[in-house]
C-alpha cells in the first residue's frame, strides 16, 4: 500500500453511508429501549428503516412488521424481517466500504455466483434460539437481567452439541458471556447498541438460515502461502483464522483458512493454540513461517477453505514479508457471500512500508491510518512497542465507526540497532519467548490441567 | 455535546468494543472453576485430600450468604456460622487474581478494602438453601467446551470477537 493507496482509502465516505448508518443506530436505540412497549421515538426509528427499504422485495413485509412493532405485538417472524432489513442496510454499508478499498489499491475482486441454495436443518434448536432472541428484543437491552440470560442457557448447550450449528451456536455464546456479565444492564453506564443489534439480528437471521456454507464450493490444489493470522476469540470459543495467498493452476487466490475450538476463559493469551491442537499441520506452518502444499482441499465460494490435514502437508519455507511484497498485488480477492456482508467482515490483508508510527496512527506522507494497538492479540509477540519500532508490516484493513483501521499481522522492527521479525503466529506450537515460557510454566497448563479434570468427572 | 458524550456515542455505536475484560491467567489446579453468573459468585476447588473429590462453593452477590459443600452434597465441615472455610477463602481469591478485586467487589455490591481485599467487607451467614448442584452443573458444562469436537469450517460471526478486543 503507497501513499497515494492511502490516501484514495481515507478521503471523504460514499454519500448515504452515514444515513444508513444512523437508521441503523435507531433501530439499535429501540431494541435497547425493548421493542415490546416502545413509545414515540422507537416507533419512528423503526417505520424509518422499514421505509429505507420500500422498494426492496422485503419493503411490505418491514412495513407491515414495523407497524406491528409500533402497536406493541412484535412477532418472531416480524423481528426477524427486521433484522433482515436492518443487515441488508448493513450489507449495503460493507459493499460501497470494499468498493472504495478495492478501487483505492486496486484489487481485482472475483464476481459472486449465487449458488444453489441448502436445505436448512436442526429446526426444533433453532426456534429456541429464536424464541430467546425474540423475548430479549421485546424486553430491551436495558431490561436484561441474571434470569433473562440463564434462560437461554440449555439452548446455547444444545446448539452447541450439534455441529451443523456451530456458527449461532458460537454467536449466542458470545452474546450471552456478555449480557450475563453485564447484568443487571439496567446499572450498565453506556449500553454497546450498535454491537449487541449486530449480535442479536445476526442471530435472528442464523435461525432461519442455519449457517450451513453459501454453496459447495470446488476442489483446489497448489501451495498455500500464508501471509498472517488473525485470532479471535470470546470466554468460550477460540477461532484462529490465516489469510494467505493460494497459487493453484497458473492462478493466484487470496483464500481464508479458518479453524475453531471451544475454550474457557481461563485459557488466555499463548494457551489458546493449545485447544487448536487437531490442525498440528496448520500451526506448523503458522509457527515456521512455511507453505502448505494442499491436494484437493475444498475452497468455498466466498474464498475460505475448508480446512482439511489430510489434504494438507507441510511445504517450503515462506516469508510472509516476501509473499506480501510478490503475491499479494496479483491475487485475486473473492467475492463476500451476500448473508455474510456486514462492515465487520472487511479485513483485508495489506503490505505497508516506509512509514511512520505518530501516537497510534500509520503516516506515510500525510495520510494517516489508525493501527489497533490497544487490542494486539496475547497469543503472539506483537506489541505496541515493536509495531512502533516497525519498518514494515503486514496487517488487515478493517473499518468501524471509528473509520478505517490497520490490524497488524506481522512486523519487520529495529530494537536497539537489530532487525525484529514478530508475526502473530510464531508461538503457535508453543511461546518462543523465554519470559512468556517461565510465566506459562509458573501458572501452569491451563488446557492440560481442565482435561485431567474433565477425563475425571465428566464421564463419572 | 461533551467530549465525553462524543465518546459514548461513538462506542454506542461501534461494532467491535471491548464490553467485558478478558479473564487473567491463573493457576488452575486447586481453583479450577470461578466464575460470576445468576448473582452469585461461585466456584469448583479441589479437594487437597483426594484427587476425584471437588468443593463446590458460593457467596451471593446481595445477601453474601455462602454455602460449601462437597459434589456429593456433603456439607463442608470448615463452615462454621458466619465463618467462612478455606475452600471459600480459596474461592474469593483467585475470583480476584482472574476479574481483578473492583469486578469481583463491584459484583458482590461492597468495596475493596486496602490491597484489594474482599474478604473482608463481607458479612453474610451460611445460605439456607445450597446452589451446589446447579454450580457443579455449570462447571460440568465449563469442562464440557474443551470436548466440543474443533471445527475447521469458518464462522463469520467471530469477526466481532477479534483477540485482545473483547472479553
Amino acid at each position: 500500500m503507497l501513499s497515494m493507496h492511502l490516501a484514495a482509502l481515507t478521503g471523504a465516505l460514499p454519500d448515504g453511508l452515514d444515513d444508513a448508518l444512523d437508521l441503523v443506530g435507531g433501530f439499535d436505540d429501540a431494541v435497547t429501549h425493548g421493542l415490546g412497549r416502545v413509545g414515540e421515538p422507537e416507533a419512528a426509528a423503526i417505520e424509518a428503516l422499514a421505509a429505507a427499504l420500500s422498494a426492496a422485495p422485503l419493503g411490505p413485509s418491514a412495513a407491515e412488521a414495523a407497524a406491528k412493532v409500533a402497536s406493541g405485538s412484535a412477532s418472531e417472524e416480524g423481528l426477524g424481517v427486521l433484522a433482515a432489513g436492518r443487515a441488508a442496510l448493513l450489507g449495503a454499508v460493507h459493499d460501497a466500504l470494499l468498493d472504495r478499498f478495492d478501487t483505492a489499491v486496486g484489487r481485482a475482486r472475483a464476481a459472486w455466483d449465487e449458488p444453489a441454495p441448502v436445505p436448512a436443518s436442526g429446526a426444533n434448536l433453532l426456534a429456541g434460539a429464536r424464541s430467546w432472541l425474540h423475548e430479549v428484543a421485546v424486553t430491551g437491552w436495558r431490561g436484561v437481567s441474571h434470569d433473562l440470560v440463564a434462560a437461554v442457557d440449555p439452548t446455547v448447550e444444545a446448539l452447541l452439541a450439534e455441529p451443523s450449528l456451530r456458527r449461532v451456536a458460537m454467536l449466542m455464546d458470545g452474546l450471552a458471556a456478555e449480557l450475563r456479565a453485564s447484568s443487571p444492564v439496567a446499572t450498565m453506564a453506556r449500553v454497546p447498541a450498535r454491537r449487541w443489534g449486530d449480535l442479536w439480528s445476526r442471530a435472528m437471521l442464523l435461525t432461519w438460515q442455519d449457517g450451513a456454507p453459501a454453496g459447495p464450493g470446488e476442489q483446489v490444489s497448489g501451495r498455500l502461502l500464508p501471509l498472517g493470522v488473525d485470532v479471535h476469540e470470546h470466554p468460550t470459543g477460540v477461532q484462529a483464522q490465516v489469510h494467505g495467498v493460494l497459487e493453484s493452476g497458473g492462478t493466484r487466490r487470496l483464500v481464508r483458512a479458518s479453524v475453531s475450538a471451544g475454550k474457557v476463559d481461563t485459557i488466555v493469551g499463548p494457551a489458546v493454540w493449545g485447544v487448536l491442537d487437531a490442525f498440528p499441520v496448520l500451526l506448523a506452518a503458522l509457527a515456521g513461517h512455511r507453505a502448505v502444499e494442499i491436494d484437493g482441499m475444498t475452497l468455498l465460494p466466498g474464498g475460505d477453505l475448508l480446512w482439511s490435514e489430510e489434504q494438507a502437508e507441510a511445504g517450503e519455507p515462506a516469508d510472509p514479508f516476501a509473499t506480501a511484497r510478490l503475491q499479494l498485488d496479483d491475487a485475486t480477492a473473492p467475492p463476500v457471500p451476500p448473508l455474510e456482508r456486514h462492515p465487520v467482515r472487511i479485513a483485508e490483508p495489506v503490505l505497508l512500508e516506509d512509514y511512520r508510527i505518530d501516537g497510534s496512527d500509520l503516516v506515510i506522507d500525510d495520510h494517516r491510518l489508525r493501527v489497533e494497538l490497544g487490542n494486539l492479540p496475547g497469543s503472539g509477540p506483537l506489541t505496541p512497542e515493536l509495531v512502533a519500532a516497525s519498518r514494515a508490516c503486514v496487517g488487515l484493513v478493517r473499518w468501524d465507526a471509528a473509520g478505517w483501521s490497520l490490524r497488524p499481522l506481522a512486523v519487520q522492527a529495529t530494537v536497539k540497532k537489530k532487525p525484529v521479525v514478530a508475526h502473530g503466529g510464531d508461538w503457535a506450537l508453543g511461546p518462543t519467548d523465554p519470559k512468556i515460557v517461565k510465566a506459562q510454566a509458573r501458572s501452569g497448563d491451563a488446557v492440560t490441567v481442565l482435561r485431567e479434570r474433565a477425563g475425571r468427572l465428566l464421564r463419572k | 455535546m461533551s467530549n465525553e458524550d462524543a465518546d459514548d456515542l461513538a462506542w454506542e455505536r461501534s461494532a467491535v468494543v471491548r464490553v467485558t475484560p478478558s479473564a487473567k491467567a491463573r493457576k488452575l489446579a486447586k481453583v479450577p472453576f470461578v466464575e460470576m453468573a445468576g448473582g452469585r459468585l461461585q466456584g469448583v476447588v479441589s479437594s487437597g485430600s483426594d484427587i476425584a473429590r471437588v468443593y463446590v462453593s458460593s457467596i451471593a452477590a446481595e445477601t453474601h450468604a455462602f454455602s460449601c459443600s462437597t459434589n456429593n452434597n456433603r456439607r463442608c465441615g470448615g463452615l462454621g456460622g458466619s465463618y467462612m472455610c478455606k475452600h471459600l477463602d480459596a474461592l474469593l481469591k483467585e475470583a480476584v487474581l482472574q476479574y481483578g478485586a473492583e469486578r469481583v467487589a463491584a459484583y458482590l455490591g461492597v468495596e475493596a478494602g486496602p490491597g484489594g481485599d474482599v474478604a473482608g467487607a463481607l458479612d453474610g451467614t451460611e445460605s439456607a438453601d445450597n446452589p451446589a448442584a446447579t454450580v457443579f452443573n455449570r462447571f460440568l458444562r465449563h469442562l464440557a467446551y474443551l470436548e466440543l469436537p474443533a471445527r475447521p469450517a469458518p464462522v463469520p460471526e467471530m469477526q466481532w470477537f477479534p483477540a485482545g478486543a473483547v472479553g
